[in-house]
């Protein structure tokens, strides 16, 4: 749910990361952080179980800049990807504006990623936001697993997994190393920016 | 559903919750969307709340709190009260997707501000009126 403050000036816009458990979610994020605390104001918030695993959300805040006179103001969130937290992922997606769908790469984690991109399908439909419509990239991460011997699917196999139809933009990349983070989430900022100008301006 | 609000409406917004809740003495109050963006912040110049991360998790709240009245059969809980030793938060319901956090000390009386919250969220509800948003 983007909005405009046409008297300070201000877009909000709110990009979510979704996925699989144990997928690189919250590290994508917590990375992001590390490289932009200097400059923001805010914590990172984490809601976490005892365990560690996001309960309900990893949010962060931060500006990115003046577009055409408009300050934008992202706010990236996280939702919990075990299955059995599908109540609250949903509320997470209230309003969403993009999508990071951050897929494991490794081999075993295949089925994990299709069901979590089905679940994902199902609760924008709650919201009658369409997958086809609404800002999206794939981010394959984890390739690091690769250099310690892990197998890791190719590229060919997640892209007709989960994006053989609607061919959104998908970048390889290591959360844990920071390899590729900065662009995916640059990327999502940029398209949902388009959607949100077209829609409202 | 994206949307603008304008300089008129974004003033009477800013100008209501002015004369009827800060002048009660309470220390902030912020008008959020349910997607947890931030419309109106209003403080008593004595605190910085970081706001943003309130919104994001007040909205995320009262979704959880909506969710749990849908389980036990209630419709919703259209309000919530969080009680503190000094500090205490009082959430409204706005239309479907607005939400009133208001932060306010002991002095000040809670069946008085909702009676204040009550008045200005009829106000609030004609400047956020659906068929006015683009």
């Amino acid at each position: 749910m983007s909005f405009i403050n046409t008297k300070t000036k201000e877009v909000q816009v709110k990009v979510v990361f979704v996925g699989p458990g144990r997928g690189g979610k919250t590290t994508n994020l917590e990375y992001i952080f590390s490289r932009i605390r200097h400059r923001i104001q805010s914590d990172m918030v984490s809601i976490k179980t005892q365990g560690d695993r996001t309960l309900f959300f990893d949010f962060l805040p931060f500006e990115l800049g003046a577009i055409k006179g408009y300050q934008v103001k992202t706010q990236l969130y996280t939702v919990p990807g075990q299955v059995k937290y599908n109540a609250t992922r949903k509320l997470v997606l209230k309003g969403v504006d993009g999508i990071v769908f951050v897929a494991d790469s490794a081999v075993d984690r295949r089925e994990n990623n299709i069901r979590s991109f089905e679940n994902l399908r199902e609760n924008l439909g709650f919201y009658d936001i369409d997958l086809t419509t609404i800002p999206l990239v794939f981010q394959y991460n984890k390739r690091d697993l690769a250099t310690q011997g892990i197998p890791i699917l190719d590229v060919n196999t997640l892209e007709s997994d989960l994006n053989a139809q609607l061919k959104a933009p998908s970048f390889t990349a290591s959360a844990l190393t920071g390899d590729n983070v900065i662009p995916t989430v640059k990327k999502a900022i940029a398209i949902t920016m388009v959607a949100t100008r077209d829609k409202l301006l | 559903m994206s949307y603008i609000l304008d300089q008129e409406q974004l003033d009477g917004l800013e100008e209501a919750l002015t004369t009827d809740l800060m002048t009660l003495g309470i220390q902030s109050v912020i008008l959020i969307d349910m997607a947890g963006n931030v419309i109106v912040n209003l403080d008593n110049g004595k605190v910085s709340h970081d706001v943003y991360s309130l919104a994001a998790l007040a909205a995320g709240n009262f979704g959880a709190v909506n969710a749990m009245a849908s389980i036990i059969g209630e419709e919703e809980f259209s309000l919530l009260f969080h009680k503190g030793k000094s500090e205490n938060i009082n959430f409204t319901k706005i239309l479907d997707d607005f939400l009133l956090v208001s932060i306010f000390g002991n002095d000040v009386s809670l069946g008085y501000l909702r009676l204040k919250i009550d008045d200005v969220i009829k106000k609030i509800k004609v400047l956020i009126d659906p068929k006015r948003l683009k």
